[in-house]
């Protein structure tokens, strides 16, 4: 069901909603296009799904395109993913001729909306080379960059950056990612929707259904990692830890959640390392959930005690923003965006090893009074700064700003 | 008795700040000196208070970026404790605020044999912003609104009005101050109150807080005293 503004007023409060109408107001009637590789699994489509909407509701003309790939084309963009976030990959020149090929079809089918666009939004490096086909484009083009990218594989990036160029702007999730580019570099981290199925408060019988469902003990401590099977997510990394707590916590239970991403052929060969590293451990649930579960995850999340995301790269995390915001202090890798979110002794601990992570478990499962007080600061730190009208307030800001011609002061009357 | 500015009615303002990566970055103490001759000002400008519209808790351990970055990357508590209070506040222009934390810096450099370095992924990222201002359709007449505005202002508007003013208005002032000086000596005493209220120690919701205070004490006594 779609939400209107007024919706999150109860929320995050009249005058935010007021901003963002101020803000909308020279851009009514102007024609927003978002392009991106998949409509279903991942944080960017979640994302598209809900701020499209809103903006259209805002008066802004807002579209959402998908691009179309054949099997060859996902394996060269999981090869860039991997390879943005510092994976050295060498991918083959077919791979890159059918990347280019694909793009240039799809630019064709998305050439009426495209061409007419003030302000095209393209996600990421599966259709990044789409501005290619648009030399008389008359709009503002911007790609967003969802991914880790401060440390990237130099071939790839150098590769990639040759489509990047002639954009008007890009958009990055943290500083660190920001790579040199001759065009501005506007640091726009991304959020969640606190309507959403996957984040919106549950009656207690939803929660009553995950622990029935999965065979979950409610007396039971319980840690769960939610996020896709990717070795970046190191869920192998988070059993271990679980291994090393539960000599200490010898109730501890283990949910290691994942969704299918369309464009992640990597997926099972991962799944298949985790189920061999939990050796048949019963305490240990892998749940292999489809992409539309967002009510089940947000039940689990919801029934655990902490909220663990032990990546070893990571563009923003989205699964932390969720924790935090449903009360859960997090342990979360000490990279990417997670540092953004996860403040040590306030809102959850930054690890580096299976073995931090332990040692933090133990220490929240052990003194409850602070992971409860560390649960409300967490949700309160999402409420202020994560929340999908912060997102989308910045993405007005940014839009008003390239229309202006990108000075250093826009006073709008 | 005359209750009216002559120039105009105060309007109330709101902002927001598009950050924006300088490509600029530093990795040991002495590259963020080297960066900090380099930069442009405004980057300056945002590390010192564009912190206070970013994702940070009220109590942020300290006040500018530079500050947090030396003590939780170069763990050198010694410099991070120096940085922190330089007060922005204290210095007429931000060439010579730059000025200031170079000296401090450069101070520290001379004083070890080592350069104090942050791992590879803890750099520091200089950072710029561009600010969009725009109308809350809200005005006062009288100044006694300001007590019944200030507590319903949105923290960007108080960084707007309060912190903002000061870098775009001729004599650094604050747009409450500014706007009751219009009135003549006869808001002499709140304007000392005004100024009385640290910008740079206190978080935005801190000083909304203090604003409101200031101005419902001031306007409450006028009440009770029957008018000043």
């Amino acid at each position: 069901m779609m939400q209107t503004l007024n919706a999150y007023t109860e929320i995050v409060g009249h005058d935010v909603i007021d901003q963002l109408r101020q803000l909308a107001e020279p851009l009514k009637g102007r024609k927003v296009v978002h392009v991106n590789s998949t409509r279903m699994g991942g944080g960017v489509a979640e994302i598209l799904a809900k701020l499209v909407p809103l903006m259209n509701e805002l008066g802004l003309d807002t579209h959402w395109e998908v691009i179309n790939g054949n099997a060859e084309f996902y394996q060269c963009t999981k090869s860039f993913h991997n390879a943005l976030q510092g994976n050295t990959i060498a991918i083959p020149e077919s791979q890159l001729r059918n990347f280019e090929e694909v793009n240039r079809q799809n630019a064709e089918q998305l050439r009426p909306v495209l061409e007419d666009a003030d302000i095209a939004f393209i996600h990421d490096p599966q259709p990044a080379p789409l501005l290619s086909s648009f030399p008389e484009r008359r709009g503002k083009w911007i790609w967003r960059c969802h991914i880790d990218v401060s440390r990237p594989h130099r071939p790839v990036w150098k590769y990639l950056r040759g489509f990047l160029t002639g954009y008007d702007a890009s958009i990055w999730s943290l500083p660190d990612f920001a790579q040199t580019l001759p065009h501005p570099q506007y640091i726009i981290p991304p959020s969640i929707d606190p309507l959403s199925e996957k984040n919106i408060a549950l009656p207690d019988s939803d929660i009553t259904a995950v622990y029935e469902r999965f065979d979950i003990d409610p007396e039971r401590p319980l840690v769960t990692q939610v996020s896709r099977f990717d070795r970046f997510k190191d869920p192998v990394g988070v059993i271990e830890s679980y291994r090393l707590s539960k000599r200490f916590v010898p109730a501890l239970q283990l949910v290691l959640a994942g969704g299918g991403a369309t464009d992640d052929p990597e997926g099972e060969a991962v799944l298949n390392e985790v189920y061999d590293a939990t050796n048949g451990d019963p305490d240990i649930k892998i749940l292999l959930l489809p992409s539309d579960a967002h009510r089940t995850i947000n039940a689990l999340q919801r029934a655990s005690d902490i909220v663990m995301q032990k990546s070893t790269r990571e563009g923003f995390g989205l699964t932390v923003t969720e924790g935090l915001w449903k009360g859960k202090p997090v342990i979360g890798g000490n990279t990417g965006g997670i540092r953004l979110q996860v403040i040590n002794h306030h809102t959850g601990f930054l690890v580096s090893t299976p073995e931090g992570a332990a040692l933090r478990t133990r220490y929240l499962l052990n003194h409850r009074d602070i992971l409860d007080t560390m649960g409300i600061k967490a949700r309160e730190f999402v409420r202020e700064h994560f929340l999908l009208t912060r997102h989308l307030r910045e993405y007005l800001t940014l839009m008003v700003v390239l229309m202006n011609d990108h000075p250093e002061r826009v006073e709008l009357s | 008795m005359k209750n009216h500015n002559d120039s105009r009615p105060f309007a109330f303002k709101d902002c927001a700040l598009a950050a924006i990566a300088t490509g600029r970055r530093a990795q040991n103490l002495r590259e963020l000196r080297d960066q900090l001759l380099q930069v442009e000002a405004g980057s300056l400008y945002y590390h010192f208070w564009g912190g206070r519209l970013r994702p940070q808790f009220d109590e942020p351990e300290y006040n500018n970026d530079f500050a947090a970055w030396a003590r939780h990357s170069l763990h050198d508590h010694v410099i991070a404790e120096r940085l922190a209070v330089v007060d922005p506040m204290d210095y007429d222009s931000l060439e010579d605020l730059r000025g200031e934390v170079v000296d401090v810096i450069e101070e520290r450099l001379a004083e070890q044999e080592f350069v104090p370095w942050a791992k590879s992924d803890e750099q520091f990222s200089f950072i710029r912003s561009q600010i969009i201002v725009f109308d809350t359709r809200k005005s006062i007449e009288d100044p006694t609104g300001l007590a019944h505005e200030i507590p319903h202002s949105s923290t960007s508007s108080i960084f707007y009005h309060f912190i903002d003013a000061r870098r775009r208005t001729p004599d650094g002032q604050d747009d409450f101050s500014t706007w009751l000086r219009g009135f003549g000596e006869r808001y002499e005493p709140l304007l000392a109150r005004i100024a009385d209220v640290d910008p740079y120690f206190a978080s935005l919701s801190e000083l909304r807080s203090q604003l409101t205070a200031v101005f419902g004490d001031y306007f409450s006594g006028m009440a009770q005293g029957g008018g000043k």
